[in-house]
């Protein structure tokens, strides 16, 4: 399967991700921003942050996080809500909300263009803008999609043309966190890192669970290398760099 | 400490004290869906209707055909548009004339899942091709919101869509829809046609229920450090935040995988549990809506196999 050549739009293997781009301190108002390419799908995310928010929102425990999607054109619909809550609870499990109660973070998403992929590289943005804002964070998440094509084959990084035709796609998030300092989460130290499990999944089609599980496998092996890249071009310090060598 | 003022302060270990033994506070093992029961036929005036609960959440479905002119692209294909409604009677959290999110999120995901699951072909729905196609409402009301939404809102749609019947109708060569009153089953006569119109023209489509692909079944499960349960209850799902939900269907196959976030990160054991879990409760929830069409038809000559 490996050996036969997949003739994919683009001429990329099954397995092969497009060139990544990350621009951050784009915007002037904004606490922190990021532009997040994948070749031909860019989002630019904002974070406004930590805020002082009205009513409802002020949690007297956590700080309460907002997301806003704004797609390239059109008013906002069903598709937009599901992907902001998708988006809210992803930052969730990173963010530490404890630190700024009766507070609020804001992230904003602006789609720029949409080739496909376009919920992984929204995430990615997002996540790329809160280090820029310097929210404390408990890690960082890398996300990736991946679809089974018509023959069956696992293919990574979708384009669009690629998601409508294909029988099925599903978009991983997968935290990235070599270290652990909270003790009760040192259990997540001793599983391998090709046996970390992921944190968001949201899946379009219908696939076979095999099908399911090499995804996954494929996904992780993906994101730890978006992960590395995400580390790198936000200016890893010497720490970063010594720990990445060592595992 | 008393128990009431125990589950107030300190609801985490309340719960985790009865997971430790393998059960709910409600006395359900952690595996286990709350009783499931499938009602057909709830709405008389709606082509196809049902309310299906799960414990106590409760949801209406209910399935009302127009005609339509098909589209150019797909001129034998008819559609479906699948709206999901949270009125302010399913929860005090429901405030009137603010949507809730969560019905967008689960409106979404529930059209998602159907046409992921090709459970409805669009072409059955074809009248005269490039003339006349069905287009059907599916609209799904939630009446109690005790959990689980995405898993009885799907049972709610597929149950409604099986009772569904096609209305006998006839067409005119210029594409004009006429509905038919059949007598017999096998003796169609003509009602409200004018009488300009020859019947040798027209083509009549008898009265028939909508041959359906594979219905999909989700099953929520809740992701806690150390256990996974199924079907939560609202309080559950408040307290243990980490979601899986999985669409599998008879076949076997995959329809959706949906964990949005969540503290607790699957793992592949994690997931291969979830899915077995999935796999059973389809298999459970099949029996109960096969039991509920056959007790629902009355007459055997309609009777589909699934």
């Amino acid at each position: 399967m490996a050996g036969e050549a997949l003739s994919r739009p683009d001429g990329r293997a099954g397995n092969q991700i497009r060139p990544l781009v990350c621009t951050r301190s784009l915007l002037s108002r904004a606490d922190g921003s990021a532009e997040w390419s994948q070749e031909n799908t860019t989002v630019l995310a904002a974070v406004y942050g930590p805020k002082s928010v009205t009513g409802k929102k002020e949690n007297p425990e956590y700080a309460s996080l907002e997301v806003i999607w704004k797609p390239k054109s059109g008013l906002s619909g069903k598709f937009e809500k599901e992907a902001e809550l998708i988006v809210k609870r992803s930052l969730e499990s990173i963010i530490l909300a404890a630190l700024y109660p009766n507070l609020g973070i804001s992230i904003i998403l602006q789609v720029i263009n949409d080739d496909g992929s376009l919920l992984a590289c929204a995430m990615n943005a997002a996540c790329a803008a809160l280090v820029d804002a310097g929210i404390p964070l408990s890690g960082l998440i890398a996300a990736v999609s991946c679809g089974v094509t018509v023959n069956n084959e696992v293919v990574l990084d979708l384009l669009k043309s690629e998601e409508q035709k294909n029988v099925a796609h599903v978009c991983l998030v997968f935290p990235s966190q070599p270290v652990s300092v909270v003790l009760e989460l040192a259990s997540n130290v001793d599983e391998k890192p090709e046996k970390q499990g992921f944190t968001t999944c949201v899946m379009r089609g219908a696939m076979d669970v095999d099908q399911y599980l090499t995804c996954v496998d494929q996904g992780r092996a993906a994101s730890a290398e978006i992960a590395k890249f995400l580390r790198k071009s936000l200016g890893q310090s010497q720490v970063w760099a010594l720990l990445s060598f060592l595992l | 400490m008393e128990v009431e003022a125990f589950k107030r302060l300190y609801p985490l270990p309340f719960y985790e004290r009865y997971l430790d033994s393998s059960v709910r506070p409600d006395g359900r093992p952690l595996g286990r869906a709350r009783p499931t029961s499938v009602s057909l036929g709830a709405v008389s005036t709606a082509d196809g209707s049902a309310i299906v609960k799960i414990g106590n959440t409760t949801m209406l479905a209910g399935v009302k055909l127009e005609v339509m002119v098909p589209s150019q692209e797909t001129p034998d294909q008819g559609s479906i548009t699948v709206d999901f409604q949270m009125p302010p009677i399913c929860s005090p959290l429901v405030r009137p004339g603010r949507p809730v999110e969560a019905a967008s999120v689960i409106s979404e995901q529930l059209s998602n899942v159907l046409t992921s699951s090709e459970l409805v072909n669009l072409s059955e729905l074809c009248i005269a091709p490039g003339k006349a196609a069905w287009m059907a409402y599916l609209d799904v009301y939630c009446l109690d919101a005790d959990g689980s939404l995405l898993d009885t809102a799907l049972l709610a749609s597929v149950a409604a869509l099986a009772h569904l019947q096609l209305p006998a109708v006839s067409v005119s060569e210029e594409g004009r829809v006429y509905p038919v009153s059949s007598t017999t089953s096998g003796d169609v006569s003509m009602e409200g046609a004018e009488t300009s119109i020859k019947v040798k023209g027209n083509s009549i489509s008898p009265r028939r229920r909508l041959k359906l692909g594979a219905a999909p079944f989700a099953l929520t499960c809740m992701v806690h450090k150390k256990h996974l349960l199924a079907d939560p209850c609202a309080e559950e799902e408040t307290l243990l935040q980490s979601s899986i939900t999985i669409t599998m269907n008879q076949m076997g196959r995959l329809v959706s995988f949906y964990k949005p976030g969540g503290a607790v990160p699957a793992t592949t054991a994690i997931v291969k549990e979830c899915i077995s879990l999935a796999r059973r409760r389809a298999r459970e929830v099949q029996q109960i809506l096969k039991e509920a069409l056959e007790d629902h038809i009355e007459s055997p000559s309609l009777m589909q196999t699934d």
